[in-house]
């Protein structure tokens, strides 16, 4: 059967050049980066040839790039070590409402510490108003972490805009980039952050790749305690073959980013445009106009996500949903209630995000299956019986 | 994730529909958890002459309230309230835990609908129809995020940012500008 992978949110497939880089340094590095001889400055010399490329991506310099196992790690890294780094001048964060649960996790896990927190609204497209961070900043801010984008409604968030009211003020401001990074363009310099999250997967690079962007002299306290590598703030052997691939791909991201993109928004666009008239009822989530180039978000009326996600799957399409069912954890998604959407429409939540390659007949596929496939699921639905009913009498 | 058993009954889903001539009808569940049952019975001689039901939910939802409305029909009143939720996922080769809750609702809603049935057989007013929720109410966490909720927090949740009103009826919390309580189902207004 025809298979249709639109989840990249949830990772990308290898590059078959990232997946060659990385079986040649699986087979041919011995060494450990950390050893003196001959096989190890071989392997030393791969992960800083990757160091380089990657902190090409986002416009850093090598030495200001931590490579870690994922984006989960980066963002704990960054919000821990920053703000326990920071925590003599003051011990309060300001996080936007919509972040991923491992930069809202870390910063309950603050909170337990003696940090305090706010939380910062979004508007219903998802966009944070800069405006809002400066009036949460306090005397005691020492850090405020807004996310590039968001992977679930796919909005680019003004983050250049949120560093320039916090840098004034001297406090540090991290973005979780997982979800951007490698889809568009980004510059640590311009955006004027301090410290940034990256992750592979999400850019044709292996899974467990990863990085945190940390500008120089920005003080960061390790989370991984150990020796000497990564300039000792991230103990343990390097994952020299994910790192070598990630390396590889942030190249490819850079030199294929604009053809990737041209290729992409129109089949999004075509998405976003004419999805919602093939089943009617289809709400677009997130913002028109900032949004990641591969990126299709809906909530669906009167069906759950879980069971729209199952539909497709055995259509053969891939997709990824923010319904409570969805998650392990039984919640419905942070992100599309911080927009202001009941609890009924975000478990209709579902995401398509276009990988490389995906072509005009995928969408096309996507877009025949899609109506009968929630038509069955309306036709046992008690609510849009219900909704039948009502607008009849 | 799912058992082939769940699959196949998410995917052909066995007696899905309303009565409109319904004897008794059985609606459970929340939009909050995900899942919304409803279940309508026919009742002949006390037995379930027919079953059917409506569902919004996940794949979980769906093939449980299948299995339950299979296990029910023909059954006797007496027998059909002896389906427990145990038995709903044992006949569906297990549910991930997760989803356990899932097989909660299928059966109480065909519970809710012969008590329905008795109910009106008995002349008693049949109970509101208020949605039941399997779901207990827990006034020290976010009833949609579940995340705890300090004092100060009553009127909204820190972590969702969700706005909380009273319920004039059984004071559980509800997001601000909802019609109906999250938790009896009652109007919040008036």
């Amino acid at each position: 059967m025809r298979r249709v992978y639109l989840d990249h949110i949830a990772g990308t497939p290898l590059h078959p050049e990232v997946l060659e880089a990385m079986r040649l340094s699986l087979g041919d590095i011995t060494g450990n980066p950390q050893s003196l001889h001959a096989e190890g400055r071989r392997a030393l010399d791969a992960v800083e040839a990757a160091r380089e490329e990657v902190a090409g991506l986002v416009g850093a310099q090598s030495s200001e790039i931590y490579f870690t196992s994922s984006g989960t790690e980066a963002n704990n890294f960054a919000v821990k070590g920053l703000a326990l780094g920071q925590q003599a001048r003051g011990r309060h964060i300001v996080v936007s409402a919509i972040e991923h649960s491992s930069v809202l996790n870390s910063v309950k896990a603050l909170e337990k510490q003696g940090f305090s927190a706010t939380l910062v609204p979004v508007d219903r497209f998802g966009r944070v108003d800069p405006a809002d961070v400066a009036k949460a900043l306090t005397k005691e801010t020492v850090l405020v972490s807004v996310m590039t984008a968001n992977s679930e409604v796919g909005t680019i968030q003004p983050v250049a805009a949120v560093a320039a009211v916090c840098r004034p003020r001297g406090v540090l401001v991290h973005t979780d980039a997982v979800a951007a990074a490698g889809s568009i363009p980004l510059d640590v310099k311009a955006l004027g952050v301090d410290a940034l999250s990256l992750a592979g997967d999400q850019f044709y690079g292996p899974k467990g790749s990863a990085a945190l962007f940390v500008r120089k002299g920005v003080r960061i306290l390790p989370l991984i305690d150990g020796g000497i590598q990564e300039g000792g703030r991230r103990g343990g052997t390097e994952n020299v073959a994910g790192i070598v691939g990630m390396g590889r791909a942030a190249r490819l991201a850079r030199q294929e980013m604009d053809t990737r993109t041209a290729a992409l928004v129109p089949l999004r666009d075509r998405l976003l445009e004419e999805l919602p008239g093939r089943a009617g009822h289809v709400i677009v989530t997130g913002s028109r106009t900032e949004r990641l180039p591969h990126h299709a978000s809906f909530c669906i009326e009167f069906v759950e996500g879980e069971a729209m996600l199952l539909s497709l799957d055995m259509k053969g399409v891939a997709v990824s949903s923010g319904s409570a069912c969805t998650s392990k954890a039984l919640k419905a998604s942070h992100v599309l209630l911080a927009m202001g959407l009941d609890h009924a429409t975000a478990q209709g939540s579902l995401v398509f995000s276009l990988i490389e390659g995906t072509s005009a007949e995928d969408v096309d596929h996507l877009l025949d299956v899609f109506p009968p496939a929630i038509e069955r699921l309306r036709g046992m639905s008690p609510l849009y019986t219900q909704y039948l009913q009502e607008r009849g009498s | 994730m799912y058992s082939d058993k769940v699959m196949d009954h998410f995917a052909n889903p066995r007696n899905v529909g309303v009565l409109p001539d319904a004897d008794g009808v059985g609606q459970v569940g929340n939009p909050v958890c995900g899942d919304m049952m409803t279940f309508y019975i026919k009742v002949k001689d006390d037995r379930l002459e027919d079953v059917k039901f409506q569902t919004f939910g996940c794949g979980a939802a769906i093939a449980v309230s299948s299995m339950v409305s299979e296990m029910a029909k023909g059954k006797t009143l007496g027998e059909a309230m002896a389906i427990t939720n145990d038995l709903v996922a044992e006949e569906l080769g297990g549910l991930p835990k997760n989803k356990m809750h899932c097989s909660n609702l299928g059966a109480d809603a065909l519970h809710e609908a012969i008590k329905n049935y008795q109910d009106k057989r008995a002349g008693r007013a049949p109970r509101e129809g208020a949605p039941v929720d399997a779901h207990e109410h827990e006034s020290c966490a976010c009833p949609y995020c579940d995340s705890s909720l300090e004092e100060e927090d009553k009127t909204v949740c820190r972590a969702c940012r969700v706005e909380f009103e009273e319920c004039p009826s059984c004071g559980g919390i509800t997001k601000k500008g909802d019609d109906k309580c999250l938790h009896c189902g009652k109007p919040m207004k008036g």
